[in-house]
């Protein structure tokens, strides 16, 4: 059961009509490392997970669709008022083929969102650092997303959607030491 | 952790025939999480009306990334 509140989790501001950045944030979008990967993969793992850590892959899987929900936003306020010719100029004359302007979970390339992107090993050491794994490999995304972008309102949501995988990745890591049970203890070696 | 930089650099090996001019420095990054594996209680917080803006409560993992290959955007940004 969720509780949708509407309003996004950080404001999306655009600056300049860029529809290519679009095709590029896409990548996040549905994309191996994307939210929607983030999202499913987390609220899966969660049911074969140890009771100490369940709360912590809801809570994340949860905010992963806020997060979501901002580079849709990104990527619907980039492309809303451009020409099939200025999709064409893009790069985006493939998807405007297929879709005209509306969404698709497809990676930066126009492939497909596949649950083979994820995993569920049902061993908890192995999926949190899948998650942990995930969690970086976003955090880099964004980073490239940042470097090729000159919007700098785009770059500030980008900034924290960051600052998030920094965070979720650093709870991912805690979670695993809660896991090892040694937090707090003596340590002899 | 004096001089604590989340960027690292390196310099790799130029060849005589790259094709392309080279970049004799190239960085990575690594952010303040990597350094903690767990967090301590009682870190010093932001308000909270700026851990909404940063993405975090806590200043020591407030790390925002500005493009190496765009030197001015950081200081057009503060």
């Amino acid at each position: 059961m969720w509780i949708y509140e509407k309003k996004l989790q950080y404001p999306v501001k655009v600056s300049q009509c860029n529809p290519m950045l679009a095709k590029f944030l896409v990548e996040q979008y549905g994309g191996a490392d994307g939210e929607l990967a983030a999202a499913l993969r987390y609220l899966n793992q969660r049911y074969t997970i140890p009771d100490k850590v369940i709360g912590l892959l809801t809570d994340i899987g949860t905010e992963e669709f806020a997060h979501l929900e901002m580079i849709a936003t990104m990527i619907y306020k980039l492309t809303k008022d451009a020409t099939p010719e200025q999709m064409k100029q893009a790069g985006l004359g493939d998807h405007y083929a297929v879709h005209d302007k509306a969404l698709h979970y497809h990676d930066a390339s126009g492939v497909p969102w596949t649950a083979a992107y994820i995993q569920a090993k049902g061993d908890p050491i192995a999926d949190l650092y899948e998650d942990i794994a995930a969690e970086e490999k976003a955090r880099a995304t964004y980073q490239w997303l940042i470097d090729m972008s000159d919007d700098p309102d785009i770059n500030d949501s980008l900034r924290f959607l960051r600052e998030r995988e920094i965070v979720h990745s650093l709870r991912f890591r805690e979670a695993v030491e809660i896991l090892k049970e040694e937090q707090g203890k003596k340590q002899f070696y | 952790m004096q001089n604590f930089t989340p960027r690292k650099f390196y310099h790799p090996y130029v060849s005589p025939f790259d094709p392309c001019p080279p970049m004799t420095v190239k960085s990575y990054e690594t952010p303040p999480h990597l350094y903690m594996t767990f967090q301590p209680y009682g870190l010093p917080q932001f308000s909270p009306q700026e851990a909404l803006c940063a993405g975090t409560l806590w200043p020591a993992l407030y790390d925002p990334y500005y493009s190496p290959y765009k030197k001015h955007e950081r200081q057009d940004d503060q």
